[in-house]
């Protein structure tokens, strides 16, 4: 098999497990917009958010302690323990990602039903940079790294077997490996969680018509909490790979710089579009930049996503697996 | 116009007339300048199909709003069941078994007949989703019982074939057809029909009538419907309220009505459709 097939295929594979990511984030804004028509911009600082939380409560770090040190005079940093379990840890996130969306439904969107979409994204983008503050001031702003027992480095069968393939060993991530298979289960999750349980087809009646849903003693208010509450998890899901991968720090919130593309091509309203999706633009800009990169000096992850949701927009506005939109006359 | 005396009775047909369900006292309903609702009362008894007519405009769909708590009236006040209520959200009125269905039909779009039929039946399933995780045995029991709710409303409103059909794939006689199931699924103690004949031809209006009249009689539901069709609402209700304006012109059983000098003109003045 001739060489650079063989590194495309590495190459593809790599794309693919990135793409998984990508499908991730954008899964939380699909969650949030089919069920309330919000666009989400502060989907990427949840995820930041979420994993500055998570590395914070595992290291038992005082929260706010830059803000009660100022006021009170005091020197509290750190809680009598120093490493939190990391499931425990998950879980008080998971708690406190729920409060998040309660907070949320409670103080802002409450007070904007029946609003205009450009001002439900307005308040999302005000959200957004509220948080980041936030996370700032709960936390501190210093990179951590966050740890959570997720085997790491590169995965030893794959590279033995492609090895005796090809004659060349692919250098795939375990945690790559392990990343796809959550956002599998998590995936199969939702899905199953939307098709079976009450709250999952309250939310999917939600998501369809609001009138319709209140007729049938479905309150709107609940439903939303609860979408929140699902794109809290996903992004602390998602804070988790990212995190474990490079790091707990502010870039991490551009990660909803990617999904945006990813949304373009899969659709806003659906979740098969949004992992399908990602998974195209994983590949695609990983090969893009294997390819032609070298050509026109590399760095093409920067813009390549966008060019390609572009094209894809051209032709298809409602993206992979959105609904078709029929203008009325 | 003086009101009948109308004591708890059986009808001629055999049907049980029973107390007051739901009284609506000193209604009054303003959308700014508009006044919709103009200081209106009137009751609703257990076991009748109580009727709201009136011409287009005249206020009808604002008071099945207010019964069913999307609409707030800025006076008045609504009973329930011998209690007073509360200001209430759609959906608590909801799950006091109260169902309804739209003048312009809100259905799940999205989803099939069965799933729109389904989703009638929320509420008669328990409460939390970590049960329905950890007691399997339980939540698939549950299920069967409300598929066995879902099949049996299907066949009463013979609508079997479309059951798999997306509902937006649906003429629209028959999207009146599955409103009406998601609303009985329930088991509602108090049907609210907003013009459930409206825009449908002659055929499927006597189908229609033939639905409302076996709901009431073999369910005992409780029924009250808007309708414009004077010939209609007299062959279906027990009790007619009509509404002119934002005001309450009539009250009373259909011959009363139907004799009423101010009903008469109500409809000559204003007949449009
Ligand atoms: N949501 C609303 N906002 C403003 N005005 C309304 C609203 N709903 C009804 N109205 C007004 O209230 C009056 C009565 O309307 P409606 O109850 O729909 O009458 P009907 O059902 O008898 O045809 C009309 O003047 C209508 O324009
Ligand atoms: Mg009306």
């Amino acid at each position: 098999m001739p060489e650079q097939l063989v590194f495309a295929m590495e190459v593809s594979l790599n794309g693919l497990m990135t793409g998984v990511m990508y499908a991730l984030v954008a899964l939380g804004f699909v969650l949030i917009y089919k069920a309330s028509g919000i666009f989400n911009y502060a989907q990427g600082v949840m995820a930041l958010f979420a994993a500055m939380t998570l590395v914070g409560i595992q290291e038992g770090r005082v929260p706010f302690s830059h803000l009660i040190n100022a006021i009170f005079g005091t020197e509290v940093h750190h809680l009598p323990w120093h490493s939190v379990p990391a499931l425990f840890a998950i879980l008080l996130t998971v708690g406190v990602m729920i409060a998040f969306a309660w907070l949320v439904q409670k103080v802002v969107f409450k007070h904007l039903v029946g609003q205009e979409p450009i001002i439900l994204f307005m308040a999302t983008i005000g959200l957004a940079y509220f948080l980041e503050g936030v996370a700032d001031l709960m936390w501190g702003s210093e990179i951590r790294t966050l740890d959570v027992g997720l085997p790491q480095g590169i995965n030893l069968v794959i590279d033995e077997t492609t090895f005796n393939w090809f004659g060349y060993g692919f250098f795939i991530d375990n945690l790559d490996i392990v990343a796809s298979v959550v956002a599998a289960i998590l995936v199969a999750g939702l899905v199953a969680f939307a098709q079976y349980t009450k709250q999952g087809r309250a939310m999917r009646a939600v998501a369809d018509d609001h009138q319709a849903a209140l007729s049938v003693g479905i309150s709107l208010n609940f439903v939303w909490i609860l979408v929140w509450s699902l794109a809290g998890f996903v992004a602390l899901v998602a804070g988790i790979m990212w995190g474990s991968k490079s790091g707990v720090q502010f870039s991490l919130s551009l990660i909803a710089l990617k999904a945006l593309p990813v949304l373009m091509l899969g659709g806003f309203t659906s979740i098969p579009g949004a992992i399908v999706g990602g998974l195209i633009i994983g590949v695609g800009e990983a090969l893009f930049e294997f390819t032609i990169g070298p050509m026109i000096g590399g760095a093409t992850e920067n813009w390549f996503a966008y060019v390609l949701a572009l094209v894809f927009l051209v032709f298809r506005p409602q993206g992979l697996f959105g609904e078709k939109i029929i203008e009325r006359v | 116009m003086t009101m009948m005396h109308y004591e708890p009775h059986v009808t001629s047909d055999g049907r049980t007339i029973g107390n007051t369900m739901m009284e609506m006292k000193n209604i009054t309903l303003r959308f700014g300048g508009v006044v919709a609702i103009k200081d209106i009362s009137f009751d609703i008894r257990e076991g009748e199909i109580r009727a709201i007519i009136g011409p287009n405009g005249a206020g009808k769909s604002s008071m099945l709003n207010v019964i069913s708590g999307f609409y707030k009236p800025q006076e008045g006040e609504v009973w329930y069941l011998g209690e007073k209520r509360g200001p209430m959200r759609p959906f608590e009125v909801a799950r006091q078994g109260i169902a309804r269905t739209f003048q312009n039909i809100a259905l799940f779009e999205g989803m099939t007949v069965l799933d729109n039929i389904m989703t009638g039946r929320l509420n008669h399933m328990s409460a939390s989703f970590l049960d329905q995780a950890i007691w399997w045995g339980k939540a698939e029991r549950e299920e069967v019982a409300n598929r066995e709710k879902a099949e049996e409303i299907i066949d009463f409103l013979e609508i079997q074939a479309i059951r798999k059909t997306p509902v937006g794939r649906l003429p629209y006689g028959l999207k009146k057809r599955v409103e009406l199931a998601r609303a009985l699924v329930a088991e509602p103690s108090l049907l609210l029909l907003d013009e459930p004949m409206a825009g449908m031809n002659v055929e499927e209006k006597e189908d229609m009538s033939r639905f409302i009249l076996d709901v009431n009689d073999e369910f005992g539901t409780t029924i009250a419907l808007i309708e414009h069709d004077m010939g209609v609402v007299m062959d279906l209700s027990d009790r007619v309220v009509v509404m002119d304006y934002g005001k309450k012109i009539g009250d009373g059983t259909p011959d009363e009505v139907r004799n009423n000098q101010e009903v008469i003109d109500a409809y000559l003045g204003v007949a449009h459709d």
